[in-house]
């Protein structure tokens, strides 16, 4: 099962944090600092998997990926496999964030924090992958947006905007 | 612009955001966040807020929250916004309390009917939204009240909702197994969906159900293998394809179950060979994903029933994944080859140098993944090159976590595989220098007992060079500075038990250390307590050798600030050690009997060499004792029989105060009876008779409560110890471990914690061989205490037959020379008849036992009036049985284990001439025989790790 889906800056600043077993805030907050300290001591061109017992307890692994200026991270036992939880980064970054925004940079995960939410729900449900057809998952966030967009009159944010957080 | 898809941010949280990905330090963060939960504070509280405005406040409101501030004045918000018509500011309600909330909650209660209510909308986001919400937030207690409604979603016309129904059932399942234990069934029902979505949901929950009960699930094999083949073959449509692989997820999910179902189950397995070996052929390396399923393939093949041709495809792909240049595929493939490797060993041959580049590789995660494949690879041929590596790498790191991993594997591999003594000690000295406070106290006791007990059972002449080059060691080692305390407490005891035992040393050296390390690690009290019972050791050796003992002035005054010890433990200790230096050559012999930390313990449960005893007293007109069933007339005693009986015999209710509703009076005596046994060594001077009857007696009634507890343990420990029974429970409950500590040699010298052994072990002599066996599978082995240290650990018996093995020849060169060692004892001592050796060995426990239960003086004229020699061929006599009984099952255990009857037997047969020595002498000092009593129980473990000795011994 998955435990946790992060996403932070390579700063360290967390942009997304789902925890699918509740924990404090405190924790979490303990939990992605811990995450990025091990993070930004890797060197390049390494594995994307990282040995994570010694924060998230016994049973735990990691994966992340990197990506212009975010780390996403994925925290998950045994039961699952580091490959396939890579893909599922690949999944959500390439094939469906990239869809939904042209161009995904940092920005556009901090604006649509919800919108991000709402992608990962349809993607992993209760700590299981749920969908993993991108035209499935694309559809089922069109017609919350398509929703939303009825009853929101205005819905802009300048992208020029991104300029000053994706450096 | 996709930028905002529709999800309206406004101005200020840009603004919000911006600065705060501006701001220049946490402080700043910090205040600009500050700022913002004032705002959201006094605005979320005014009245007539549009939704809108709501809902981008909530939002704001997790956002702070995943900073890391609290933003709980706003959950009710949250809470209110689920209530709330407008599908899409319901969506914020949920997505933000399903963030904010746990599921025990105490808002939950006011979300439960919301969740209801939306369940059974005609809306099928609605209720997914509330699915959502469903999986995060319901718990055990609230299960029931959405139960219905999502059962009958399992059957909703969108495939969506029925895979989010499938998935909060599951979730159910992992909250609270039994709630819905009766509905599993359904998952093999949505197994056949129409839907491969739906089916492929289903897999989730079934992975697990069967992961927990494989037998029930077999029947689905067939089913599982043509899912697998279908969707391997390309029948699903091109929706489920990921990066041109026909829906990957669903295959690795799939293969994941077959490992499950075909584990050890040949016809099973037989099934899956084709779909795999196909999966084998078609899947595309190239990818992330083709790989992860390969992956998949290779776990599968290594679990299921072995098949040489699927395990040979499973070894050319982990060949391929080996030479990768990816480090992902590396990993993966060092995974891969410690699976296989426990199937066909030979396969590791061909990779060694590949896995040798991935132990050299930068990567950590890599080097760590080879390190454990390393671990599984251990050989007694290769132990040394592996040990020797990760104790390298141990050092390496920083990693607390990882560090104790480590250490407790070379500990591992070490027990188990040492090539040779010397390796195996400096092996253990560089672990526990480096991670010494890691790794398990146990560890410690184990290298303790290995020292004292050797490898060689036969040679003790390897066993003296290896505690010499154990003590030599440790006196190196004392050198360095900042010790780990558990390493210190080892180096302790061994210099104490073995220091001067082979004359290389002079007593004056060791002592000397010995306080240095008392005075160096002054605040670590475990360490002192060591260091001064190895103290007491050293001199008592001295003194029982006849060999004038001149305390350094160091030692003095560091006995003088531990008299004044704020710890009772240490001043105990302290006064101990005066107490055996004052003491002559005779009583500190048997008191201290040097290298007798193994030895075996025997019980006399009948109390025999009291007869006389008693013979004595009847005589001066005492009352005879009577046994328990004829004593019914006599109330105040029975009384307290009874009671006894009956906590033996329910443990629930101990005072049988209503079959025999006597006046307080007679439940008083027993009382004060009772407290004249427990606080044992003063008993009132008027009430001799008494006191000699209630003793007696309690005894074997002890014994016989203990043996039906032997079976009940664990139920005691609800009731507490509230009177006197503990004495016996406890002594029961932790035998075991004080018998380790005993064969462990833990603390003082352990011939002297025999007292205690007795105690601990009385009950078990009683209970017949069968019920040993039980007990001893039950509970680890109380017959096989003895040993259970050595079986617990793989290690003791392996190793000692290698090293037994590779020592046979070199300690036979060296026969000469060792046998100038003084205190071993000459082989021929060895084969002496067995069971006399035993029994007088026995002879110095009934001592201990008496100065237990009587009056000091009585100990005295007990020891005084029964002449040593009229009394032990009576003992032997009555021994006989219990005794060879006793042993044979001990040396069944033992020659199992380590060794040969004449080394188990040794000890005792050391202790022999002591003891008639000490028996003929007459009358002990009752001062020294009630110190030694407590020394015995002090000197096993320290106070602070097992205060049930104290129990023991102050009731």
């Amino acid at each position: 099962m998955i435990k946790a889906v992060m996403v932070m800056n390579t700063q360290g600043k967390p942009r997304l944090a789902k925890f699918f077993d509740f924990l404090p805030v405190e924790k979490q907050q303990e939990l992605i600092r811990r995450v990025f300290g091990v993070l930004c001591s890797r060197p390049e061109n390494v594995s994307n998997f990282i040995e994570a017992e010694s924060i998230f307890g016994p049973d735990s692994r990691l994966v992340y990926n990197h990506f212009a200026t975010l780390y996403f991270v994925v925290v998950f036992d045994s039961s699952e496999n580091e490959l396939v939880m890579l893909d599922l980064i690949q999944l959500l970054v390439q094939q469906t964030l990239e869809r939904c925004f042209k161009n995904v940079c940092e920005l556009d995960i901090v604006f649509n924090y919800s919108k991000i939410h709402t992608i990962l729900d349809e993607i992993i449900l209760g700590g299981q992958v749920l969908e993993t057809r991108s035209t499935e998952i694309m559809r089922a966030v069109e017609e919350i947006s398509k929703l939303e967009a009825a009853t929101n009159a205005i819905s802009f944010i300048p992208k020029s905007a991104s300029s000053w957080l994706s450096r | 612009m996709g930028s905002q898809g529709g999800f309206y941010q406004s101005k200020e949280f840009l603004d919000l955001v911006k600065s705060i990905g501006e701001a220049r330090s946490k402080a700043e963060e910090d205040r600009i966040v500050l700022n913002e939960i004032e705002t959201l504070k006094r605005r979320i509280s005014e009245p007539d807020i549009p939704k809108r405005k709501m809902k981008e406040y909530i939002i704001r409101l997790v956002y702070i929250e995943m900073l890391g501030h609290d933003a709980s004045f706003g959950y009710i918000h949250a809470v209110k916004m689920t209530h709330d018509d407008s599908l899409l500011v319901k969506r914020t309600g949920y997505l933000a309390v399903t963030l904010f909330l746990n599921e025990d909650h105490d808002l939950i209660i006011l979300i439960v009917n919301t969740i209801q209510k939306d369940l059974k909308s005609d809306n099928y986001l609605v209720v997914c939204a509330a699915l959502n919400a469903v999986c995060k937030l319901i718990n055990e207690e609230t299960i029931p009240a959405v139960l219905p409604q999502v059962m009958e979603l399992l059957a909703h016309p969108k495939e969506a909702v029925r895979k989010k129904a499938i998935m909060a059932l599951h979730r159910f399942y992992q909250k609270s197994p039994s709630s819905v234990s009766h509905l599993v069934s359904n998952f093999r029902k949505r197994l056949c969906d129409n839907d491969p979505g739906v089916m492929g949901a289903t897999l989730c929950p079934l992975f697990e159900l069967i992961a927990r009960d494989v037998n029930s699930y077999k029947d689905l094999v067939i089913s599982f293998v043509s899912i697998l083949k279908q969707v391997a073959e390309r029948r699903l449509s091109k929706a489920y394809d990921y990066h041109q692989m026909p829906a990957p997820f669903i295959q690795i999910k799939l293969l994941k179950i077959l490992a499950l179902l075909g584990s050890g189950d040949k016809q099973a397995s037989e099934n899956m060979y084709t779909v795999v070996g196909d999966i084998f052929r078609k899947c595309d390396s190239s990818s992330n994903i083709g790989n992860a399923v390969l992956y998949e393939c290779i776990c599968c093949v290594s679990s299921i029933y072995p098949n040489p041709k699927l395990l040979e495809s499973a070894a050319d792909v982990i060949s391929r994944f080996l030479k990768s240049d990816s480090h992902n595929l590396k990993y993966m493939g060092i995974d891969a080859l410690g699976r296989l490797i426990k199937i066909s060993p030979e396969i590791a041959e061909q990779h060694q140098l590949a896995v040798i580049d991935c132990l050299e590789d930068p990567d950590d995660t890599l080097k760590r993944k080879t390190f454990e494949l390393l671990y599984k690879m251990t050989k007694s041929t290769n132990v040394e090159v592996i040990v020797d590596r990760m104790i390298d790498y141990m050092i390496s790191i920083n990693d607390n976590h990882y560090k104790t991993e480590i250490a407790s594997r070379c500990v591992e591999l070490a027990e188990q595989f040492a090539p040779s003594n010397q390796w195996f000690i400096q092996t253990m000295n560089r672990v526990f220098e480096h991670a010494g406070d890691l790794v398990n106290i146990k560890v410690a006791h184990n290298l303790m007992r290995l020292i004292a007990e050797g490898f060689g059972e036969d040679d003790d002449n390897a066993d003296t060079k290896l505690r010499l080059a154990a003590v030599e060691s440790y006196l190196r080692i004392l050198g360095e500075p900042k010790l780990p305390s558990v390493f210190l407490q080892v180096i302790c005891w061994v210099l104490g038990e073995y220091g001067t035992a082979d004359g290389m040393f002079s007593a004056s050296d060791i002592t000397g250390k010995l306080c240095d390390v008392a005075e160096a690690y002054s605040n670590d009290e475990t360490v002192k307590a060591y260091a001064t019972t190895a103290l007491m050791k050293i001199y008592a050796f001295e003194i029982a050798a006849r060999r004038k003992v001149d305390m350094l002035p160091e030692c003095q005054s560091l006995m003088e600030e531990l008299l004044a010890s704020h710890s009772t433990d240490l001043q105990q200790r302290a006064y101990e050690l005066q107490a055996v230096i004052g003491l002559d050559a005779h009583a500190v012999a048997c008191i201290m009997p040097s290298d007798a930390s193994c030895e075996d313990i025997e019980v006399d449960r009948d109390l025999s060499f009291l007869n006389d005893y008693i013979q004595e007293a009847i005589e001066k007109g005492a009352q005879p004792y009577i046994p328990e069933s004829e004593r019914s007339g006599m109330l105040n005693i029975s009384n307290f029989r009874n009671q006894d009986h009956h906590e033996a015999s329910s443990h629930g209710l101990r005072f049988e105060a209503y079959e025999l509703p006597k006046p307080a009076v007679q439940s008083r005596i027993p009382q004060t009876l009772i407290a004249s046994t427990e606080i044992v060594p003063v008993p009132e001077p008027m009430y001799p008779r008494e006191s000699y009857q209630t003793t007696m007696p309690s005894i074997p009634s002890d014994a016989g409560s203990a043996e039906l507890k032997l079976r009940l343990e664990g139920v005691q420990k609800k009731w507490g110890r509230s009177t006197y029974t503990p004495a016996t429970s406890t002594s029961n409950s932790t035998s075991q471990k004080t018998v380790n500590g005993t064969s462990q040699g833990d603390g003082a010298s352990t011939v002297s914690s025999m007292r205690e052994t007795y105690d601990s072990r009385k009950p078990q002599v009683e209970v017949s061989h069968e019920k040993q066996k039980l007990a001893a599978s039950l509970f680890g082995g109380s017959s096989k205490t003895e040993k259970s240290p050595a079986t617990g650990h793989k290690a003791a018996k392996a190793s000692s037959h290698v090293v037994e093995k590779s020592h046979v020849p070199k300690s036979s060169l060296e026969v000469a020379s060792e046998k100038a060692t003084p205190a071993q004892q000459p082989p021929d001592l060895l084969d002496l008849g067995e069971p006399t050796a035993t029994s007088t060995a026995l002879q110095l426990d009934p001592f201990k036992q008496l100065e237990g239960l009587l009056d000091a003086t009585e100990v005295a004229s007990a020891v005084n009036g029964a002449p040593a020699a009229s009394r032990s061929p009576d003992i032997m006599a009555l021994y006989a049985d219990t005794a060879a009984g006793i042993h044979n099952k001990n040396d069944a255990d033992l020659l199992s284990g380590l060794s040969n009857p004449s080394v188990t037997n040794m000890p005792g047969t050391t202790a022999m001439p002591q003891v008639t020595q000490s028996s003929s002498k007459g009358p002990n000092p009752k001062d020294s025989l009630e110190k030694d009593a407590l020394v015995r129980q002090m000197g096993v473990n320290p106070s602070s790790q097992n205060p049930n000795l104290f129990k023991d011994l102050l009731g």
